[in-house]
């Protein structure tokens, strides 16, 4: 058993009748010759990682180094939001929160990199306590993220250095959107759409930190990423189908990313690094 | 970076950030030059080559390489603080800006340390994206370790045998060579031998080598 696209897994798991983790597990046990409790057992100190960064994220207070970021997420955590439910707001604030930990030097999981680690985590979180699902259920959703990362590293990349910023919080994002439709109970099929309106809504985006470092605008897109994310989920979960489909926008994603000037993947050359202010942080923070 | 093949390679590593190239795999780089020293680090100087040189700091990959010198992992919430540990256990360390040149990939990093039996080394490792890494030269010589497997170094001078003596002893062991590399200044140098393997050897197993060369190691996987 083994999978080169979405469509691939999504088939795997609708034929055996199966969570799309759960056939991202079998096949992840099969590949490292270990038992699936080992692999599993594995995710759970993840998402114990996980966990203890999304805590830190909001309660502590934390700045990073350069001074560049820091406090948000619990600025953001104590708020009354205008607009936001205040569950999506609160999951917001985790995205924040864990993406500002990571700058600060602090303990992440890597997801799929640490620029963009905020965005998985704090949309299984939001996922527990809104739709209280189980640990059990999550750290399987966290196979199907898995599974949808893979694919994307495999048919086009999730570093900022070769494809923008779109293969880093954008594929967080899909892979958090997947993860997200899944466990509110959606078909592999939706799960498939969640992906594909995902990554449509993030193409293009690139990378351009401020200073070179993994702050401005990570730590924002990571909060952008989430809302992304909880936005296919609940377009597919309506019905709402992606014209084109998830492995063809994957194709895309990995054209444009080619496509990407070498100042906007990671150079810290152009975009936002490339404003005044931007420069003036550079020669301030060097 | 790569292409992932393991869930763990997009859900992971656990890590210590802000990144996987300035911080993570810089610990990394420190851990096996600790390694490669074979005893605590005593003094330092480390050399930053162009990202490391230019975003290192904001990064932390100054802390980063001194806690892989301490023995911290990647993954270790002392690194933050991994400069003042270094101070106060007496270690002697100074960072220096440098150009290696365009020979040497953005993320370059020249290691030259010693430990209290004054052996020292200059190690020269690099970042290769995802938080992995590769030590490119010990004392010089280019050498290719990636610090995934169970690694034997030898440093000696060039002379038949070494190489066929090595590969005798590993294949005694029934352990499997994933990757071997040799390099020499000239013929009749220094030389060094480098095989990265699956599984380790007894240490004892060595001893013919030692006998034969200036320098052995047998390093475990840093990962
Ligand atoms: S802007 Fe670049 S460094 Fe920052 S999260 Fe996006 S891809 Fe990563």
């Amino acid at each position: 058993m083994d999978y080169n696209s979405i469509q691939q897994l999504l088939k795997l798991a609708a034929r055996n009748n199966k969570r799309i983790g759960e056939i991202v597990l079998a096949v992840e046990a099969e590949k490292e010759n270990e038992s699936p409790d080992t692999i599993r057992g594995q995710m759970v100190i993840s998402w114990e990682v996980m966990k203890q960064s999304l805590k830190k994220g909001v309660t502590e207070d934390i700045r990073s180094i350069s001074g560049l970021s820091g406090g948000d997420g619990k600025l953001f955590f104590a708020r009354q939001p205008k607009y936001l439910s205040p569950h999506i707001s609160k999951a917001v604030a985790w995205a924040l929160g864990v993406a500002e930990v990571n700058a600060a030097m602090g303990r992440i999981v890597a997801c799929p990199t640490a620029g963009s680690s905020g965005i998985v985590p704090a949309a299984l979180m939001l996922a527990k306590e809104r739709l209280a699902v189980d640990e059990e259920k999550i750290i399987t959703a966290l196979f199907t993220a898995a599974g949808i990362g893979i694919i994307c590293s495999v048919n086009a990349s999730i570093s900022g250095a070769e494809g923008g910023c779109q293969a880093e919080t954008g594929v967080a994002a899909a892979m958090a959107a997947g993860a997200l439709t899944e466990l509110a109970g959606g078909s592999p099929t939706m799960v498939g759409h969640a992906v594909a309106l995902c990554l449509s809504n993030m193409l293009g985006l690139v990378c351009d930190p401020v200073a070179g470092l993994v702050e401005v605008p990570c730590v924002l897109r990571n909060a952008g990423g989430l809302m992304q994310a909880v936005l296919a989920a609940e377009l597919a979960l309506s019905g709402i189908q992606s014209r084109i489909p998830v492995d063809e926008v994957i194709e895309a994603m990995n054209e444009v990313g080619d496509s990407l000037p070498e100042s906007l993947r990671e150079t810290a050359l152009g975009g936002l690094a490339n404003t005044p202010t931007g420069n003036q942080y550079r020669k301030k923070v060097q | 970076m790569g292409k992932a093949d393991s869930v763990f390679e997009v859900i992971g590593p656990i890590m210590i950030g802000p990144s996987s190239s300035h911080t993570a795999a810089a610990v990394r780089i420190g851990l096996i030059s600790r390694a490669i020293l074979g005893e605590s680090v005593k003094k330092a100087i480390i050399q930053l080559h162009g990202s490391y040189a230019l975003t290192g700091k904001g990064h932390g990959t100054d802390k980063a390489l001194i806690a892989g010198l301490l023995g911290l992992d990647a993954a270790d919430e002392r690194i933050k603080s991994a400069l003042e540990i270094a101070k106060d256990v007496g270690i002697i360390f100074e960072f220096q800006k440098v150009d290696l040149g365009d020979d040497f990939p953005p993320n370059t990093v020249r290691l030259l340390i010693e430990g209290p039996t004054q052996v020292h080394f200059e190690i020269t490792g690099v970042s290769v994206g995802g938080g992995n890494i590769g030590v490119i030269e010990i004392n010089g010589l280019s050498v290719q370790i990636s610090g995934e497997y169970h690694t034997l170094i030898s440093i000696h001078n060039d002379r038949p045998g070494i190489v066929a003596k090595a590969t005798a002893i590993i294949a005694q062991h029934k352990v499997n060579i994933s990757n071997m590399c040799v390099s020499r200044q000239r013929r009749g140098g220094l030389a060094a031998m480098v095989v990265e393997m699956d599984q380790s050897l007894p240490p004892e197993a060595l001893s013919e080598l030692e006998d034969k060369a200036q320098i052995v190691r047998l390093i475990p996987p840093i990962y």
